[in-house]
C-alpha cells in the first residue's frame, strides 16, 4: 500500500472529476427532507457541507455543525445496499407473441457506481452481503453484476453517533480493507484538508489525478488520535463474547415477551439494516394476460406473510418475530456465514419508530443469565 | 340470451355504489391508460359513474363501492350479492363504514334531526357498518380512496384466476421502499404508516407528513404501542390520539378499540 497522501479541501472537488472521467456515477451523502440520505451527488457542493446528525433510539435530528466538515455527521436511514440490492426491481418480463413467449429485459444495464463516504461500518456490511449474494453454490448475479464494478471511497469516523457501536462489532472506526480510497477528514488550525490511502491499483491511479502531497508525520498521528478517541466514544456498546450460545440459549426469556409488546412490526429495523438481505419476488400479468413480469423486492421477517406456511403465519407474534430478527443477526447468522450479522451501525436503533435498541435486548438477556449464575 | 353460452363472452363487471363519495369509482375511471384494457376484458355491464346503461345480472365480478347506512340499502346489498359470484368490497366506506361511521359513537336522531326540516321522512340506520357486516365478501380492497394500480391488480388476477398481489404490511414498508426518511424519527412528526396498510405507495411521509391511516388497520397493528410512544416522546395530548384513530377508517376495529380506549382514558383523566 502507497503512503498517505494528503489531498487540501480546495482540490478535493477533483476526486468527482477523475471519477466521471474514468465513466462512474458518484452516489453519497446529501441533505435531503431534514436527513443525510445517500442519492446522486455531482460535485463537493452537494455533500453535507457543515452538517452534524444527532442520533438517540427512535430520533434523529440534522443540526448546523460550527464548522464546514465534508464528512461531520455519522450514518443517515439509507445504506448503500439500495445500490446493489435494490428495493424493488424488475427480474425479467415476459411477452406473449405469434412465435410464443418471449423473455425480454432481463438484465437492464447498470451503473458503474462510485459509493462516496462510505462508513467503515457500512463497508463491513457490503462485505458481509458479499458472502451472503456471493459465495456458496447459489450466488446473485444481479446483486454481483452492480457489485464488480464499484468504487468505493470510505470515509473514516473521526466522531461517532449516539446510537453507534462499531467497536463492540470489530467493524470501525477506522476501514482497514475493501476499499479504493480512504479518507480521513481533518479541521483545525492547519487547515481543512483529507489523509487520503490507496487501497487498490485504481484507487491509486485516482489518487494520483488529485493533486496531493505526501502526509507528515504529525498529520498521521492527528488522524491516529482522533481516530482512537473515537473508538472509545461509541453512543452504545454490545457484549459478543458467547453471544450465540446466549441468545439460542434463551427462546423463552420474558425479555422477548416485552420486547413483543412494544414492536408495531413494521419492517423499518430490517429495512434500514445494511445486512438485511430478504426479498420475495412477486408475478404480476397485464390485464389482457400478453405479458408477465417478475420483480424483486425487499421482505422483511416482520411481515406475517414471510412465514406463512400452509394454514397461517409460523411467528403470529411480534415477539417471535423480534426474537427470530435479533437471534438470527446476532447468532445463526454466524453459523450460516462465518460472521455477525450486525456491523454496529446502529440503524435500527435510530431509525426504529418506537426506540428499540438492540444492545438494551442483549444486555438485558445477559444480564439475567449472569444473575442465574451467580445464584447457582 | 344466447350471449351467456357463447365461448366468447367476457365476464361481466357490475360497479354498485352505497353511501360514499363515488371517489373509489373516480379511480377506476382515473385508469384512463388501463381503461381500454379493463373495457376489452371484461363487459361493463353496470357502472353509474361512467355509463346510464345497466345490464341485469348475475354478473361475474361485482366492485361495490360504499357503506350501509339505511334499511334499504341493507336489502339491496342482499340483492347485489345474490346476483354477483365474486364480490369485492372497495374503499374504507365499503370495509369499515367510511368516516360517516362517526355517526356510530352518536345518537343519530340528533343529526337528522338538525340537518333535516322534516327528519321523520329520512330512514336511516343507527349505524354505518361495512359490508362485510351485511353479506360475505370476497375479497376487501382497502384505501380512502382505492389505490387505482391496486384495483388494476386485483381485476387481473381474479381474470387470471391467482392470488393478487395486494400486502397487508405497514406504510414503512412503501416509505423505506421509496427511501423517504421517516417522519417520526427525523422531525417528531406523529404518523399512523407502522399501524397502517400499505398501498397508497406512502405518500404524506414523502410530503413530510405524517401518514392519516387511509387503508386502516395493517395485519398486525400494535396502536397501544404507537399511541404510547406518540404520547411520551411527542407529546401528542389524549384527545388527539381520539382523533387520529377516528379518520376514515374510524370503525375498522383496530381503530375502533384504539380510540375507544383513549376516549374512556380522556374521561377519567
Ligand atoms: S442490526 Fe442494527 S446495528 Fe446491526 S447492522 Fe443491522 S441496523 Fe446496524
Ligand atoms: S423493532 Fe422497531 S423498527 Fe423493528 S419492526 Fe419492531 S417497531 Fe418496527
Ligand atoms: S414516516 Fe410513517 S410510514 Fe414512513 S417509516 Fe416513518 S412511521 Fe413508517
Amino acid at each position: 500500500m502507497s503512503t498517505t497522501a494528503v489531498v487540501e479541501r480546495e482540490n478535493f472537488e477533483e476526486l468527482f472529476e477523475a471519477l466521471r472521467a474514468r465513466g462512474y456515477e458518484s452516489v453519497g451523502p446529501t441533505v435531503r427532507d431534514s436527513t443525510i440520505v445517500y442519492d446522486h451527488i455531482e460535485t463537493v457542493a452537494d455533500l453535507p457541507v457543515g452538517w452534524t446528525d444527532i442520533q438517540e433510539a427512535g430520533t434523529y435530528r440534522l443540526v448546523r455543525r460550527k464548522d464546514e466538515a465534508l464528512f461531520g455527521y455519522v450514518i443517515g436511514p439509507h445504506s448503500f445496499k439500495k445500490y446493489l440490492f435494490p428495493p424493488r426491481h424488475t427480474l425479467f418480463t415476459l411477452e406473449k407473441t405469434s412465435e410464443g413467449v418471449k423473455l425480454v429485459d432481463a438484465g437492464d444495464p447498470v451503473p458503474q457506481y462510485a459509493f462516496i463516504g462510505m462508513r467503515p461500518c457500512e463497508l463491513a456490511a457490503m462485505s458481509i452481503q458479499d458472502r451472503v449474494f456471493g459465495e456458496g453454490p447459489f450466488f446473485d448475479t444481479e446483486y454481483l453484476r452492480r457489485r464488480q464494478q464499484v468504487f468505493v471511497v470510505a470515509v473514516n469516523c473521526v466522531e461517532t453517533g449516539g446510537t453507534c457501536f462499531c467497536t463492540s462489532m470489530g467493524t470501525g472506526p477506522k476501514a482497514l480493507e475493501g476499499f479504493d480510497l480512504s479518507v480521513t477528514e481533518l479541521l483545525g488550525d492547519a487547515g481543512h484538508r483529507f489523509l487520503i490511502e490507496a487501497g487498490s491499483p485504481l484507487g491509486e491511479e485516482v489518487l494520483a489525478d488529485l493533486p496531493h502531497r505526501a502526509a507528515e508525520s504529525g498529520e498521521v498521528a492527528d488522524a491516529e488520535r482522533l481516530l482512537e478517541q473515537a473508538e472509545g466514544a461509541m453512543g452504545r456498546s454490545l457484549d459478543t463474547g458467547g453471544i450465540k450460545e446466549l441468545l439460542v440459549g434463551n427462546p423463552e426469556h420474558p425479555r422477548w415477551e416485552r420486547v413483543g409488546e412494544q414492536c408495531l412490526t413494521c419492517t423499518n429495523c430490517t429495512m434500514v439494516c445494511p445486512t438485511c438481505f430478504c426479498a420475495t419476488v412477486e408475478d404480476t400479468q397485464s390485464l389482457d394476460g400478453a405479458t408477465a413480469e417478475r420483480v424483486r423486492r425487499w421482505d422483511s421477517c416482520f411481515t406475517t406473510e414471510f412465514s406463512y406456511i400452509h394454514g397461517g403465519s409460523l411467528r403470529p407474534s411480534a415477539a417471535a418475530r423480534y426474537r427470530q430478527w435479533m437471534t438470527h443477526k446476532l447468532a445463526s447468522w454466524i453459523d450460516q456465514f462465518g460472521t455477525s450479522g450486525c456491523v454496529g451501525c446502529g440503524r435500527c436503533i435510530t431509525w426504529c419508530p418506537v426506540g428499540i435498541d438492540i444492545t438494551k435486548i442483549a444486555a438485558a438477556i445477559r444480564a439475567s443469565e449472569e444473575k442465574k449464575h451467580a445464584l447457582a | 340470451m344466447a350471449s351467456h353460452t357463447m365461448p366468447t363472452a367476457k365476464p361481466k363487471l357490475g360497479v354498485f355504489k352505497f353511501a360514499s363519495c363515488d371517489g373509489c369509482q373516480l379511480s377506476l375511471l382515473d385508469c384512463e391508460d388501463e381503461l381500454l384494457a379493463v373495457a376489452g376484458a371484461v363487459d361493463i355491464a353496470n357502472f353509474p359513474e361512467a355509463s346510464r346503461a345497466v345490464e341485469e345480472g348475475p354478473y361475474d365480478l361485482a366492485l361495490v363501492e360504499g357503506s350501509i347506512t339505511t334499511p334499504h340499502d341493507a336489502e339491496r346489498v342482499i340483492e347485489v350479492r345474490r346476483q354477483s359470484k365474486f364480490l369485492i368490497s372497495i374503499g374504507a366506506c365499503a370495509t369499515a363504514g367510511g368516516i360517516q361511521a362517526l355517526r356510530n359513537w352518536k345518537d343519530v336522531d340528533d343529526f337528522t334531526r338538525v340537518v333535516y326540516a322534516t327528519p321523520e321522512y329520512i330512514s336511516t340506520l343507527d349505524r354505518s357498518t361495512p359490508i362485510s357486516v351485511h353479506v360475505e365478501v370476497d375479497f376487501e380492497l382497502r384505501g380512502c380512496p382505492i389505490s387505482k394500480t391496486q384495483l388494476l391488480e386485483l381485476v387481473a388476477a381474479f381474470l387470471q384466476g391467482r392470488r393478487p398481489n395486494i400486502p397487508t404490511y405497514s406504510v414503512c414498508v412503501e416509505c423505506k421502499g421509496r427511501g423517504t426518511p421517516c417522519v417520526m424519527v427525523s422531525h417528531g412528526t406523529p404518523c399512523l404508516g407502522p399501524v397502517t396498510q400499505a398501498g397508497c405507495g406512502a405518500i404524506c411521509p414523502a410530503y413530510n407528513r405524517g401518514c392519516y391511516g387511509c387503508f386502516g388497520p395493517m395485519e398486525s397493528p400494535n396502536t397501544a404501542a404507537l399511541g404510547h410512544w406518540w404520547e411520551r416522546q411527542l407529546d401528542v395530548p389524549v384527545p388527539d390520539l381520539v382523533d387520529a384513530f377516528r379518520g376514515f377508517n374510524a370503525y375498522a376495529e383496530a381503530f375502533r378499540t384504539a380510540s375507544d380506549d383513549y376516549e374512556l382514558r380522556e374521561s377519567r383523566d
